[in-house]
């Protein structure tokens, strides 16, 4: 790719998460709910998959079902949700809880939130689709604290013993769980030489730069092309990016935006995405 | 029922092309003839009974008609979230078969028994349970479980001896007519009545196998006999909260049906911290032998 064609596919990519990040804000503002910090670490992975990685008949399971609200306007992004349907987020009667909903929408094929299910579902499909004789592949997300759960690791084993290269695991390791940091809670690293010892190719990425992210994409490709290792992005993300107040606390898991925070948000949301836009022309 | 089941798999085999069998690493002189047939098709998905449940929730969900065997209590228990959230809230076909119910393995022990697996499995949403009275119920029981679109538990135990020919399995069915009083059972237990050997104490025996849950009506033969009847026994190796006596009691009111007197015989779990075979337990439990005998004598006869 040249360049200059680099470039666009930044500014595209940047375009959508300003617009899917400005959506969800609006979301849990109107809906005074929390788990802001949780989406704002996961927004590009999201975009990446959706808008850069994808094909359209490839299946996403967000396995951190607690950032739905950036899995419901990422949808929206692509219009497979309507806005009348993003405006009933947390209402009574809505499609859209908190936490994906169960047989609902049809590019959500499993309701998430209790953590540790997404590995093993996506590895289920995808021997299903290798037993149709099908080229389809299935993208996860899980979470960092979402690593406790046993289950993750059984998912593990199965994948990287029947090399299912058409499973890619992305982890938004953002270094919070629950109530505390993860290294404090229960220490993770070295997370890369777990993943390798489990039989993944392992890639750390940025999880915010899309230099990095698209770079993480083409390395996964291209292992993935040889059929005999499947991989893990490692997406080192901050909970709450982007917006001072909120970013890499416990606090941003759990608290809704006040007025001025919000507006502090939206000001800094776009803030932040002028300059990424003049950085990448910058350098393009 | 293991071999019956193993049979059964293979033969479901030449009728369907989209079955998988997944088996939580056991299997052992069992299922060597399905992994072979199924190849492909057949996965060991290790000790690891989470990822097993959840991966069969994904094949159904591409199309495939999954299978996960492994004994009663590992298949039940261990991935109870698994179960609830991936297969029966989302309303996916994936068949599950418990192998040993009950008392079913015996010596093994407390942890490799399971006495609860039906009141679990009832609990949740949109699932069908069945539960063999012989091994001569298997073929059709999983020729059901093929059809049946909902998430499905079958319990496995050890085949009844009931002699004679049986009616052809469903949900209810009369196993034999008698006097005074009514026996209801759910699963092989119900045989243990044939081997008192006491033909006037069966004489005055009707005798009911319930083989699905949840039960979606009662049969009016049923109805009739609760209401001439002296009694209803209900007996089940399964322990009494949530088993076949609290179903059929609700049952009971909501059908305005009152029997004169109603007891329930279901496993004890373990009162006195020893352990034997199944039939040991099952004789502590008062569900066979003489202390069976008793119990029925004592309600028959006064």
């Amino acid at each position: 790719m040249r360049r200059d064609e680099t470039t666009v596919e930044y500014v595209k990519l940047e375009e959508h998460v300003f617009s899917v990040k400005k959506r969800f804000l609006a979301m849990y503002k109107k809906a005074n709910a929390g788990h802001v910090g949780c989406s704002l670490s996961c927004a590009e992975i999201l975009v990446l998959l959706k808008f850069a990685w994808m094909r359209d008949d490839d299946t996403f399971v967000l396995s951190k079902g607690h950032a739905a609200a950036a899995l419901y306007s990422l949808l929206a992004e692509a219009d497979v949700l309507t806005p009348s349907q993003i405006d009933s987020y947390y209402e009574d009667g809505t499609q859209l809880p908190a936490l994906p909903p169960v047989n609902a929408i049809r590019e959500i094929p499993f309701a998430t939130g209790s953590l540790g299910h997404g590995l093993s579902l996506c590895a289920g499909m995808a021997l299903g689709a290798i037993l149709n004789r099908q080229d389809r592949r299935f993208f996860c997300v899980t979470s960092d604290g979402e690593l406790d759960e046993g289950s993750v690791w059984e998912a593990a084993l199965f994948v990287a013993h029947h090399k299912l290269t058409n499973v890619v695991w992305l982890i938004d390791r953002n270094h919070i769980q629950g109530i505390g940091r993860t290294e404090e809670v229960m220490a993770l690293e070295p997370l890369d030489a777990k993943l390798r010892a489990f039989g993944f190719h392992a890639v750390t990425a940025d999880g915010h730069d899309f230099v990095s992210l698209l770079a993480a994409r083409d390395e996964c490709t291209r292992v993935l092309g040889g059929q005999d290792m499947p991989v893990a992005i490692i997406a080192e993300t901050l909970k709450g990016h982007g917006i001072r107040y909120m970013q890499d606390t416990v606090d941003s898991h759990y608290l809704p935006m006040d007025d001025a925070q919000y507006e502090q948000a939206l000001e800094e949301l776009t803030d932040a995405h002028g300059a990424a836009l003049r950085g990448y022309r910058n350098a393009g | 029922m293991r071999a019956e089941f193993a049979q059964a798999m293979l033969a479901l085999f030449q009728k369907r092309s989209n079955l998988v069998f997944i088996t939580g690493d056991v299997g052992y002189m069992a299922l060597e003839a399905v992994a072979e047939t199924y190849a492909e098709r057949f996965i060991n998905s290790g000790v690891a009974e989470q990822n097993a449940v959840s991966l069969a929730a994904g094949l159904a969900r591409e199309g495939h008609l999954p299978w996960v065997y492994g004994h009663a209590p590992f298949v039940v228990m261990r991935p109870y979230e698994q179960i609830r959230n991936d297969v029966c809230l989302h309303r996916l076909p994936v068949k599950l078969v418990g192998n040993g119910g009950g008392y079913g393995f015996g010596i093994m022990g407390a942890t490799h028994h399971a006495l609860e697996d039906i009141g679990a499995m009832r609990a949740l949403p949109n699932m069908r349970i069945y539960v063999p009275l012989t091994a001569a119920d298997i073929n059709q029981v999983i020729d059901m479980m093929a059809e049946d679109p909902l998430p499905n538990y079958l319990r496995l135990n050890t085949s009844a001896p009931i002699p004679g020919v049986l009616p052809a399995f469903a949900p209810w069915r009369r196993i034999k007519r008698g006097r005074r009083c009514l026996v209801i059972g759910m699963g092989p237990v119900l045989g243990n009545l044939y081997e008192l050997g006491d033909q006037e104490l069966l004489d005055e025996i009707e005798m009911w196998s319930l083989g699905m849950f949840p039960i979606e009506d009662m049969p009016a033969d049923l109805i009739a006999s609760i209401r001439e009847k002296r009694c209803v026994v209900t007996i089940e190796e399964h322990y009494g909260t949530c088993g076949l006596g609290e179903a059929l009691s609700h049952l009971f009111l909501t059908h305005g049906v009152f029997p004169q007197s109603f007891i329930s015989l279901h496993a004890a779990g373990y009162p006195t911290g020893r352990y034997g075979s199944q039939r040991w337990h099952q004789e502590e439990s008062g569900l066979a032998g003489q202390a069976l005998r008793s119990r029925l004598e004592k309600v028959i006869r006064g």
